[in-house]
């Protein structure tokens, strides 16, 4: 049975299909997920796609944070499952604390649309998972804040716990470290301002997104397997999505 | 219970690079503003908050501006309350 991944949509997302397309590229079955939805109920991975959530009033995923459907998103992730919030959907997951930091206006005000590089700083994520640390990936940005900004306890943190998962080669935005994707302490909650969705195929000029896209897939596979063998105690108190 | 007219005033904290407030900062010689330094931007919100007294009313305005106005992570509050209930005036 192919992998089901719920694609959160919120008012103003606009990079659900394209995200959809990727994975069934890779063999998965994807659903969207309108933002009022309550159930994740056999879903087997996440992914917040990119776009404008909410009009991205007050600041990019500050509103997002509280549609309906983040209570679920919460759960399924300190449940263990795979979640990944890209561009937009990375800065609704630092609004929601599910990851650290925060994504600030870019160094130079300006809004970058381009292909980047990037490299591959740990494996320890649902998206980096058997790429090997150093490998570089070629994959389109397109933000206006995607400059990610943390204390620097936080930043000691995340390098010290490989939990930086993927930097740019060339800093286009003015973030901490080079960074371009951070994930949670379990590796199952993922963000990224990169969007492996526009990297899916030769005619986009790369298909390296989808050397990200397919562990994910992998892990969600290896999430349900878990999930259907019984209650999830990987976080204590957590209860079963 | 009376109303009060609350200013909430976001910005990023100190340290938090503010490109925004840089640029506008640049941009001042040429209009012939010398000896202007120190800009920063940031957003102002203004509420209106039913409270028994103005404590309560900044107290109503703080938390929210902690959980919603402000990010906390790279942004700062200033809570003003600015009239002393329902017959005082709206200021601004």
């Amino acid at each position: 049975m192919a992998v089901r991944v719920g694609v959160v949509v919120f008012p103003g997302t606009n990079c659900e299909h394209d995200v959809a397309e990727a994975l069934e590229r890779l063999g998965g079955q994807a659903q969207l997920v309108w933002h009022t939805t309550t159930s994740l109920d056999g879903l087997d991975a996440l992914v917040l796609p990119g776009g404008f959530a909410h009009g991205d009033y007050l600041r990019p995923g500050a509103i997002a944070r509280f549609s309906p459907v983040m209570a679920a998103v919460n759960e399924f992730a300190r449940a263990g499952g795979p979640v990944v919030g890209i561009c937009n959907g990375f800065q609704v997951l630092t609004e929601a604390h599910l990851l650290p930091g925060a994504l600030q206006k870019n160094r130079g005000l300006t809004f970058l649309c381009q292909m980047v590089e990037l490299e591959v700083a740990s494996d320890r994520s649902a998206l980096t998972a058997g790429l090997v640390p150093g490998r570089r990936l070629r994959v389109p940005v397109n933000h206006f804040e995607g400059n990610y900004t943390a204390s620097a306890e936080v930043l000691a943190a995340l390098e010290s716990e490989g939990r930086v998962v993927l930097r740019y080669v060339t800093n286009p935005n003015g973030s901490a470290h080079d960074i371009a994707g951070v994930c949670n302490e379990a590796g199952n909650v993922v963000g990224l301002m990169p969007h492996p969705e526009r990297a899916s195929g030769e005619l986009l000029g790369s298909s390296d997104g989808l050397l990200l896209l397919e562990p994910l897939l992998g892990r969600a596979a290896g999430w349900r397997g878990q999930s259907t063998s019984g209650p999830q105690l990987l976080v204590s108190g957590a209860s079963n999505p | 219970m009376a109303e009060f007219e609350v200013l909430v005033e976001v910005q990023l904290r100190p340290g938090i690079a503010d490109p925004q407030g840089a640029t506008i900062e640049r941009a001042l010689p040429a209009l012939g503003f010398s000896g202007v330094s120190g800009v920063r931007a940031g957003k102002a919100f203004r509420l209106r908050v039913e409270a028994a007294g103005a404590a309560e009313a900044r107290e109503v305005a703080e938390a929210l501006s902690t959980r919603l106005l402000a990010n906390p992570v790279i942004e700062q509050a200033t809570v003003s309350v600015l009239t002393l209930g329902e017959a005082g005036p709206v200021l601004g």
